[in-house]
């Protein structure tokens, strides 16, 4: 039987790709990071005008400057990514770490600022541990709640959170500050009150808490009932209610959860790297978090990876546009950028099967046709 | 009293105009279902572009003193149209064509436009920018003479009612007329949008790239007009681009309400220096105030929604034909 085709078939036969194997996929991605170093590299010749592998080269060896720092922004990093990760699986668009790690990092300096000399040392630690903790759950579970019980956008709802954790930020360093500077400073410089015990350097502690969180949150989403339901919630809320989960519990539990981690987050911050607040400590983490996570698919393990990558070329990017005196570290954004829109692009080639169509052919056809007729006219 | 009303007026609309174009941009790409999160760096790329092109053509012309105003709000325009609408073109292939994520594909071009405008804002060349930003403001010279009506509304650059014109042909598009209606189709339920023959991918690029054309501008306003061309490199436009996205959902994706929202939005910006009383930290409480006022609108619509308050409902999903 011959199938009539219409004049707008279009050029592509797409479909969904549901076997491919984890070395292929893999290589694909591969490949989308050689695409963007490639287009980094052309972008690079024309700014800095100098051998490209002299680039890569100064790229890499930059990053290695400083192990430490390498480490302990990659374990940062990696915590917020936690933090998004059981949100994410179940669909939940949590755009919030960032402020969710600020207002655990405010109130645990709160707590410094003003318990020291009142409470033994230990006791104020503890007390910045659980005060953040409930702080980051407080801020991740109010949007939570309104999601489950009204369907509120959380996309949208965390990402104004973020804004007002910000505010309060920016107003309690000015208005906890005897300087009115807006500028807290190191708090308890002197005494070192509530300062996390130092294991080795300073940057130990978040590199463990880090590793301990990652492989509970590998077995929580992989062996525990709670990680099967929110995965079962994230591929379709009606068969989750079918099955008689709670779907509203899920939601609340799991952002709870994703609430502490980032109240752990900015206590380590107040207590161990910065031992201060202000508007710039998280920077946009949490959405680079965000873009961390969903490179690595959702998994804790391969996360590592994907948050040591991010950090790699940050680092890297930055010591290149010193070294070559770019006037700006700006490069360093503009080169994950890129990366992101190749891997993201990339990604489709994972998903879908890409065919020709037999309208693409007949055109195939057509030229080849022409061309071999141009040949044998000459 | 009525005088600082009215300098309060001005300033908010000023302000609210940074906002306004965004938020024109950012209603018409999730009408077409796509939450471009890229808002803010496309803002940042279209303030770029337009710089590019006021530079270019302050550069050009043989005596920088007397440029014509015309051509060189138009080129910058133009500029910054191009530019942005480009970034948007990038998302579209990758959301549209590609189905890829729309969150995360908004966050890296965020993060990719914020530091495209960083990095080549140090290699413009910004000698001309002072005078040039004059052709951009005050289009009424008038104004004036004109008592309070004449500060309040008359008083402002080309771009702010440029804006409000926007606003107010975005809102008739959407609700007048037949390529409005399938915009809406498409952004509500792009499978029956489908069924009944309209192009989804056709609509979705050219609204995708028309509202990130739009969100340029509001980049270009604020380097030429409220900075007095005196900024680039250190603007923090990101940060108004998510007042933008937050300013959609307070004015519920209606642009004419988008007006009065983002002179509210301005309002609250800039009460920080317009209350002399108050002490400088207590005034960053301000600084909340947008936010807290969209989280509300974005509660109180989601409780007692009707169909027309709430986001369109095909919002952030991309659109598969054979995935039922």
């Amino acid at each position: 039987m011959k199938i009539e085709r219409t004049k707008n078939e279009p050029l592509f036969h797409i479909s969904k790709n549901e076997n491919m194997t984890r070395w292929k996929a893999l290589l694909v991605r591969v490949g989308g990071v050689f695409a963007a170093l490639v287009i980094i590299g052309v972008m690079s010749v024309i700014l800095i005008k100098q051998n490209p592998f002299k680039i890569y080269a100064t790229l890499v060896t930059g990053a290695f400057i400083d192990v430490w720092t390498l480490l302990k922004d990659t374990a940062v990093l990696l915590i917020f990514g936690l933090a998004v990760i059981p949100a994410f699986k179940m669909k939940f668009w949590n755009m919030g770490a960032n402020g969710q790690v600020l207002i655990g990092c405010l109130v645990a300096i709160a707590c410094m600022k003003f318990l020291t000399d009142k409470l033994p040392d230990w006791l104020i630690i503890v007390l910045m541990i659980i005060t953040s903790i409930l702080a980051g759950i407080i801020w991740a579970v109010i949007p939570a709640i309104f999601k489950a019980f009204f369907g509120t956008n959380e996309t949208l709802f965390t990402l104004m959170m973020n804004y007002i954790a910000l505010g309060l930020v920016a107003y309690f360093s000015f208005a906890w500050d005897p300087r009115g500077s807006g500028n807290l400073g190191i708090v308890n410089l002197m005494t070192h009150h509530g300062w996390f015990p130092n294991i080795g350097n300073k940057y130990v502690l978040v590199i463990i808490v880090a590793v301990i969180i990652d492989i509970f949150m590998f077995v929580y989403m992989k062996y525990t009932k709670h990680g099967f339901e929110v995965s079962l919630v994230g591929e379709s809320v009606n068969t989750a209610k079918y099955v008689g989960i709670n779907v509203k519990k899920v939601i609340i539990r799991t952002l709870i959860l994703s609430g502490a981690i980032c109240g752990i987050m900015g206590a380590i911050f107040a207590g161990s790297l910065e031992h201060t607040v202000n508007t710039s400590i998280c920077g946009s983490k949490g959405f680079t978090a965000i873009l961390v996570a969903w490179l690595a698919n959702f998994d804790p393990l391969v996360m590592v990876f994907t948050s040591f990558f991010v950090v790699f070329l940050n680092t890297g990017a930055i010591n290149v546009s010193t070294v070559f005196q770019l006037k700006s570290t700006d490069y360093a954004n503009i080169v994950i950028g890129i990366i992101f829109f190749c891997i993201i692009g990339c990604e489709f080639f994972i998903r879908y099967k890409i065919k020709p169509s037999q309208r693409m052919h007949d055109i195939l056809a057509g030229i080849k046709k022409k061309s071999h007729k141009g040949k044998e006219g000459k | 009293m009525f005088d600082t009303i009215s300098t309060i007026l001005v300033d908010a609309i000023s302000m609210g105009t940074i906002f306004l174009f965004g938020c024109i941009g950012e209603t018409l790409t999730e009408k077409a279902g796509n939450l471009n999160l890229g808002i803010p760096g496309i803002m940042c790329i279209g303030a770029l572009g337009g710089s590019y092109g006021v530079m270019l053509y302050s550069g050009g012309v043989a005596d920088p003193a007397n440029m014509s105003g015309f051509w060189l709000v138009l080129i910058s325009i133009i500029f910054s149209m191009l530019f942005a609408g480009v970034a948007g073109l990038v998302y579209a292939f990758l959301t549209v064509s590609l189905k890829a994520n729309q969150n995360v594909t908004g966050l890296a071009m965020t993060t990719f436009g914020v530091g495209f405008m960083k990095f080549f804002a140090k290699r413009i060349d910004m000698t001309n920018f002072v005078m040039a930003s004059k052709y951009f403001k005050n289009l009424f010279p008038f104004s004036s003479d004109m008592g309070w009506f004449g500060k309040v509304f008359l008083s402002h650059g080309i771009l702010v009612y440029l804006a409000v014109i926007v606003a107010i042909l975005a809102s008739i598009l959407l609700n007048k007329t037949r390529t409005g209606l399938h915009l809406r189709a498409v952004g509500e339920n792009p499978a029956t949008a489908d069924a009944v023959g309209i192009d989804v991918a056709k609509y979705k690029y050219a609204f995708i790239i028309l509202g990130s054309a739009i969100a340029g501008l509001g980049g270009l306003y604020y380097v030429m007009d409220k900075t007095n061309g005196t900024t680039l490199a250190e603007a923090a436009i990101d940060s108004f681009g998510w007042l933008a996205v937050a300013l959609v959902i307070a004015t519920m994706w209606k642009p004419v309400v988008a007006i009065f929202g983002s002179i509210v939005f301005g309002g609250l910006s800039i009460l920080a220096m317009d209350i002399k009383s108050l002490s400088f930290f207590q005034l960053k409480i301000f600084d909340m105030f947008p936010y807290i006022i969209t989280v509300i609108v974005l509660i109180i619509t989601s409780i007692f929604g009707k169909k027309e308050t709430q986001p369109p409902a095909s919002l952030g999903v991309n659109y598969y034909r054979e995935e039922r």
